[in-house]
């Protein structure tokens, strides 16, 4: 699994596609999600990007792209479960299932333990 | 980010000890949330809820005329407030746009207690300061801080630590002593709950604080559900629901208005407060969102045809229906319970159906028969 600075994971599923969601940081720092909006499939996904939105009571926050793709499902149990991305955010919350389109870019995210060093520094 | 220095409440070093995620509010470092918006909504809601509110501007105004200042200022009949009695009020200017929202409490004959929004108190008071009439005399009170503690167990709380407060009933106000201090109190609040609102000397507010949570009924409250709390209860926000370019009838406030200076005429902005009863334009509606996602400030309002006919003005998922609320401003004819709406959130429409206020009922501690105007 790799992050990014804006808190985004992906998990290469190593044949070309990727799963991503949003850390359990981004999840706690957001507060109780009562909407998601995931996108549909065939969606080009362009690194840095909003793709998808997560509302929590307070507000509405975009979630950015990790890496280029192009969208193969939205996880469509968001909209019924939307408090499943406080519950497993880094497993069963996932927004999009995506095909890779610039899998070279998953290099420059951090893996686990710089992500996590990172953290320490917020 | 700014490099403006935010001003501090008493209670600021409470908020961070208690972990608090801080946020710059109206150029105040203020708690947007403790454990967590739903949990304290929810608290609130069957428990009590303490909030620091001392952003607030509180002022007095005492003497013979002070009435008449209050009176040039406000479409409220202030002569016919009681003493021990509190009034929701609105600064009008000339043209009768709303400047800010205010709770003035007559604790005594000749002595007014008010509170105003934290955004708008420097403008209010250089207003009252360069308005008073005759005998008034004007006072900042920059040395109080301001404790809300609101729900159905706020009066078992009070009860221990002024019981004579408790005998108050909603709408009511006084000055009472709390930890050997004057405190100005009334049974009111922002969340439709019944509560209280104590102004207390800022020096020893923290003593206040820390006694009020030492009760297990008592959590900590932030600003991220004090507007959710309030937003159900229907209640406006100034420069959300109103400002500048709102009248007093189409924001649905006349209710801080009075009929006897409405017959007399003598309110600032008559003419349009006239034209706004006579010929309502645009109105202030409750909506209920029906699908997809919340609607936000800002949001368009459409009608079935999907012409922009409005726009909301706060909106929030709403913890205690399940469902997203919102208010915003749509064509009087358009107005009615029951309308079929829609509302714009990027860029795709939405089905809303207009509803009445409150969303949530309120549970005010209401004097028993209480002559209604």
């Amino acid at each position: 699994m790799k992050f990014t600075k804006e808190h985004e994971w992906v998990k290469d599923q190593g044949d070309g596609t990727a799963f991503v969601g949003i850390t359990a940081y981004a999840a706690d720092a957001l507060g109780d999600v009562v909407f998601v909006e995931v996108p549909e499939a065939g969606k080009t996904l362009t690194k840095g990007d909003a793709f998808a939105v997560v509302e929590s009571v307070k507000a509405a926050s975009d979630v950015y792209a990790p890496v280029d793709g192009e969208v193969i499902e939205g996880n469509g149990e968001l909209g019924n479960a939307p408090e499943t991305v406080n519950a497993v955010p880094e497993a069963g919350g996932w927004f999009a299932k995506i095909k890779l389109t610039n899998p070279s870019q998953l290099d420059a995210l951090m893996d686990r333990e710089a992500y996590e060093a990172y953290l320490a520094t917020l | 980010m700014t490099d403006v220095a935010l001003k501090s409440t008493p209670l600021e070093d409470r908020h961070v000890a208690l972990g608090a995620r801080m946020v710059p509010f109206a150029g105040y470092n203020m708690p947007v949330q403790y454990e967590g918006v739903m949990a304290e909504h929810k608290w609130t809601r069957a428990e009590a809820g303490l909030f620091d509110v001392s952003h607030m501007g509180q002022a007095r105004l005492t003497g013979a005329d002070a009435v008449r200042t209050l009176e040039a200022l406000t479409p409220t009949d202030f002569a016919a407030l009681k003493p021990g009695k509190q009034k929701y009020s609105l600064l009008l200017n000339e043209a009768g746009g709303i400047l800010d929202d205010w709770m003035v409490s007559r604790p005594e004959e000749e002595g007014f207690f008010l509170v105003v929004n934290a955004a708008c108190k420097d403008q209010d008071f250089a207003i009252i300061a360069a308005s008073l009439k005759g005998d008034s005399t004007f006072d900042i009170l920059a040395d109080r801080a301001l404790l809300a503690l609101q729900g159905p167990r706020a009066r078992e709380v009070i009860a221990q630590v002024c019981p004579a407060a408790c005998e108050m009933y909603f709408m009511d106000c006084g000055t009472f002593e709390i930890l050997g201090e004057t405190a100005f109190v009334s049974r009111s609040g922002y969340t439709g709950e019944d509560g209280f609102e104590i102004s207390f000397p800022a020096a020893r507010a923290a003593e206040l604080w820390d006694l009020l949570l030492t009760f297990p009924q008592v959590k900590p409250i932030g600003l991220g559900a004090r507007d959710s709390l309030r937003l159900e209860a229907g209640m406006p926000l100034y420069g959300h629901e109103m400002d500048e370019t709102y009248g007093v009838v189409e924001s649905g406030l006349s209710f801080g208005m009075s009929k006897s200076r409405l017959e007399r005429g003598d309110i600032r902005g008559i003419d349009r407060i006239r034209a706004e009863r006579e010929n309502p334009q645009r109105t202030r509606v409750a909506l209920r969102v029906l699908e997809g996602p919340p609607a936000r400030d800002g949001a368009k309002i459409l009608n079935e045809a999907g012409e922009a006919i409005g726009i909301v003005t706060s909106g929030v998922p709403s913890p205690t229906l399940g469902y997203s609320i919102a208010m915003g401003y749509v064509p009087a004819t358009q107005s009615a319970p029951g309308t079929q709406l829609k509302l714009e959130v990027r860029g795709k429409p939405y089905a809303c159906e207009v509803v009445t206020i409150p969303f949530v009922p309120n549970s005010y501690h209401r004097r028993p028969q209480a002559a209604k105007r």
